[in-house]
């Protein structure tokens, strides 16, 4: 737990002051892991990476990546803290064709603009195919890839992601989870909220459920695959403070 | 003496027209959000309906129905509220700027309307040839100015205690839940767009009274009468008043009305002739400035709104300070 | 007609500078900014100055470039509008708009701009006098191209006309080949998702000023080429603009520029049908076809 790659720190987050969604939360993702964050409706998840990612405003707790703090950044200073964030749904820029839309991403890379480009186009074939098309009509699955592609160009240590599955079909859905998966393989912390339970739980390292905005049951995904206490929390029948 | 108390007669009457139209721009912004960009259309509606409803008959344009006066001046407001209607039912589904851009441009067009229409509405020379009610019983001169002027108070009083009934009230509830949150409003089951419109065309209606009522003190309406200025002094006024709040939007009539006449006065006395020309000019930049300072340093306006308790007991909102 | 129909095109072309500038502000800050068509009258008016100091300390740049009425002074002086009117731009926003913004809601900027307008536009007439001005003194006839129509053009008004298509042809390019292009293009689609590509959102503000700003200027001296230059510049053409942008569809650049030609277009072609008194109302009528027909213009998309 010492050297975990991001730590939150008793966040407490809204958005509107005196209002706070999230209660003094805290949590871990360890480096070339998967890290899920999972929880009922309203529970605060998708607030919670917005903060990590600089969108929400924190009124207390911390934010550390890699040893720095980071807490209460501007979003366009993610990338050069060696952040990613892929949000939810509309996560491209539709008007855009697919090379423009991946140029403004490596707009910061400057030289090493172009062996990026070749290497996010190797990584993800289809949108090769497919860069002079508008982004706008690509399949949900393909948006999917080509956020994640963004994401990666300038070659982050970290990337948050807000519901990749969401509106996919399962098959898409499984395709994008796998995706990260690769990634944390190759070293890559990945932190991401998910709707899905049991497809997260099998395609992640650790879980950390939240529920009103607070932190209830935490552990290695496959611990709590088979514990009954998530069933529990999902329907509201039981809450557990954190263990 | 009584030069000054019929000038105080004729200040008085004029703030308070004006401050009928503020309510019913308050009405529209301060309690629904909704932008006016040409409140000078419709108190113009009613200027003009009021004049050709219930004016004499004339031989080269449209009018002189001689309609009894409180019908002409209803359809007046009547005239007043179809605009809005039509502007209204094409904007308000849309982004609030729209609304903005389309009543700036019926105001234009409205102005540029009376002005070319000879036939309708007299053009430039605007409309003459009306009777001023109850005339031949009071009599002309200040006695008849006061007795107006008493009629226009009550009127503004009848106005005022029906915005704040309606304020109080689940209506006026749901202006405010519409203008804080729309999706909200929504969810239980409330058009935001029809409620808006309602509200939209209310407004306007009051601001057609007023043009009634000024076209009746003057007996008289020309296209000056109708300048965009108009609009941006109700706006002054209502800002100063501090948007949200009846009272507070009278008392701002009379606040930028005093401003504005005292302005004109000092500068065709003190200002050099050479100057004179620009008396405009400078009173243009008065009024922006005003809306502008108080924008940026006191955007409550000076008299903000008050706490509202609703009927249920239940406390309102507090003022709406950087809101 | 085809009179009505080559001068709607000319004026079309600068309402399209206008719009250009009006409908990226409105996009990204989401307010209806009634003071943009000011400062075509701020670019009108410092090209004015400038060409005056011009003629005073290098009498030989008041040569006349080819048949236009334009000297070469004339067109430095634009440039240098070009940078007045921006840093104007910018200015108005730092002074007003952004403290606006931060404290009020969208309305309240709408309001502010009003203020902002009725200022400007009144400091403009207490400068430089409520009357009018031109840039040259000198009458350039008018070049009969046809007898039977009659049509007659200014080589004025064809510089014009051409020197805008260009303007906009290198804003094209800039839309849709450069990153910076890009990223105005990001931002005006969805300004979070910017931010997160590492897009700074207060940088394209500024820079969306200054676009705005420089191209009011081009407009607004083209407008003083072609007609005349007063103080009413901006309350003549705010509403034209205004229509250009919504026929476009408010936030589409290309939408603005179609938007101005067939604004200038239709209210030209009008006047063969409406006595001319009646040509200020000629936008709104066009707004109001707009609203009924495709309340999103024509290349808009949906918005609450």
């Amino acid at each position: 737990m010492v050297d975990a790659a991001l730590k939150v720190e008793g966040v407490t987050a809204g958005y509107v002051p005196d209002l706070p969604i999230l209660k003094e939360v805290t949590l871990t993702a360890q480096r070339g892991q998967v890290t899920v964050i999972i929880g009922p409706n309203g529970a605060g998840k998708s607030t919670l990476i917005k903060a990590i990612a600089g969108l929400v405003s924190l009124s207390a707790g911390r934010i550390i990546h890699e040893g720095a703090d980071i807490s209460g950044i501007r979003p366009d200073q993610l990338a050069g803290h060696g952040v990613s964030y892929v949000p939810q749904m509309d996560n491209i820029f539709r008007t855009l064709t697919i090379r423009q839309n991946l140029d403004l991403a490596l707009r910061s890379a400057g030289a090493e603009a172009a062996s990026r480009l070749d290497e996010l186009y190797a990584r993800f074939p289809p949108l090769a195919e497919k860069r002079n098309e508008k982004a706008g009509a690509l399949s949900g699955g393909q948006r999917q890839f080509l956020a994640v592609a963004m994401a990666l160009a300038s070659k982050p240590s970290l990337i948050l992601m807000d519901e990749p599955s969401a509106g996919l079909s399962p098959k898409a859905a499984q395709e994008v989870l796998e995706c990260a998966r690769g990634l944390a393989e190759q070293g890559v912390t990945i932190l991401l909220v998910e709707q899905n339970v049991n497809q997260a739980l099998r395609l992640s390292d650790y879980c950390f459920i939240l529920a009103e905005g607070c932190n209830q049951v935490e552990g290695p995904a496959a611990d709590l695959m088979n514990d009954p206490v998530v069933g529990e929390i999902y329907l509201g029948a039981k809450r557990v403070k954190s263990a | 003496m009584i030069g000054v108390l019929s000038y105080a007669v004729f200040f008085t009457t004029i703030a308070s027209i004006l401050a009928i139209a503020v309510l019913g721009l308050n009405l529209q912004w301060g309690n629904t959000g909704l932008f006016n960009g040409g409140v000078v259309a419709f108190f113009g509606a009613g200027a003009y309906g009021t004049m050709i409803l219930g004016g004499t008959p004339q031989a080269d344009h449209l009018g002189g129905f001689n309609l009894f006066y409180p019908l002409a001046l209803l359809g007046g407001a009547a005239a007043a509220g179809i605009l809005a209607w039509i502007v209204g039912i094409l904007t308000l589904r849309l982004r609030h700027d729209y609304l903005a851009i389309a009543t700036f441009g019926i105001a234009v067009t409205f102005e540029n309307f009376m002005r070319n229409a000879e036939t309708i509405t007299g053009g430039a020379k605007g409309l003459r040839g009306f009777e001023r009610p109850l005339r031949n019983w009071i009599g002309d001169g200040f006695v008849y100015n006061f007795v107006f002027l008493c009629f226009v108070l009550i009127l503004l009083y009848a106005v005022y205690r029906f915005l704040q009934h309606l304020v109080g009230s689940p209506f006026g509830r749901l202006l405010r839940a519409i203008r804080e949150d729309e999706e909200a409003a929504r969810s239980i089951g409330k058009s935001p767009s029809r409620v808006r419109l309602i509200a939209f065309i209310t407004g306007s209606v009051i601001m057609g009274i007023s043009g009634g009522l000024y076209a009746t003190f003057y007996a008289f309406v020309s296209p000056q009468d109708v300048l965009p200025m108009l609009t941006f002094q109700v706006w002054a006024m209502l800002i100063v008043g501090g948007a949200g709040n009846n009272r507070g939007a009278v008392m701002g009539a009379f606040v930028i009305w005093g401003a504005w006449s005292g302005s004109g006065w000092l500068l065709s006395r003190f200002a050099p002739i050479e100057a004179q020309l620009y008396t405009g000019s400078f009173q243009y930049i008065l009024i922006g400035s005003v809306i502008v300072g108080m924008l940026l340093w006191r955007p409550q306006g000076l008299f903000p709104e008050q706490l509202v308790v609703s009927q249920s007991g239940k406390s309102g909102r507090l003022s709406r300070e950087g809101d | 007609m085809i009179q009505n129909l080559t001068d709607g095109i000319l004026v079309g072309s600068i309402l399209s500078l206008g719009a250009i500038g009006l409908t990226m502000v409105m996009h990204m800050l989401r307010f209806a900014n009634f003071s943009h068509a000011e400062l075509l009258s701020i670019g009108a008016y410092s090209a004015l100055v400038f060409d005056a100091v011009f003629a005073a300390i290098l009498p030989v740049l008041t040569a006349k470039i080819g048949p236009l009425s334009m000297t070469w002074a004339l067109a430095l002086s634009m440039i240098l509008a070009v940078g007045t009117t921006a840093i104007s731009a910018l200015l108005i926003d730092r002074l007003i708009f952004r403290r606006v913004r931060d404290k009020g809601s969208e309305l309240s900027m709408v309001f502010a701009s009003f203020g902002v307008a009725m200022i400007i536009r009144n400091a403009m007439g207490l400068i430089f006098g409520l009357g009018t001005n031109l840039y040259s003194k000198d009458i350039v006839f008018a070049v009969v191209l046809s007898r039977d129509p009659l049509l007659l053009i200014k080589p004025d008004q064809v510089f014009a006309l051409v020197a805008a298509l260009a303007i906009m042809l290198v804003l094209h390019l800039i839309l849709s080949r450069t990153t910076l292009g890009y990223a105005l293009r990001a931002v005006a689609e969805n300004p979070a998702l910017a931010q997160v590509n590492g897009i700074r959102l207060s940088h394209m503000i500024m820079l969306v000023w200054l676009v705005g700003g420089g191209l009011a200027a081009i407009a607004g001296v083209f407008y003083g080429l072609t007609n005349q230059i007063s103080p009413m510049i901006g309350r003549d053409l705010v509403l034209p603009i205004f229509a250009a942008t919504i026929v476009g569809g408010i936030g589409s650049i290309y939408g603005a520029v179609l938007g101005g030609f067939i604004v200038g277009i239709a209210a030209n072609m009008a006047l063969a049908i409406l006595p001319s008194g009646y040509s200020p109302s000629v936008p709104f009528l066009i707004i109001l076809a707009v609203l009924l027909i495709r309340p999103n213009g024509l290349f808009g998309e949906e918005r609450a």
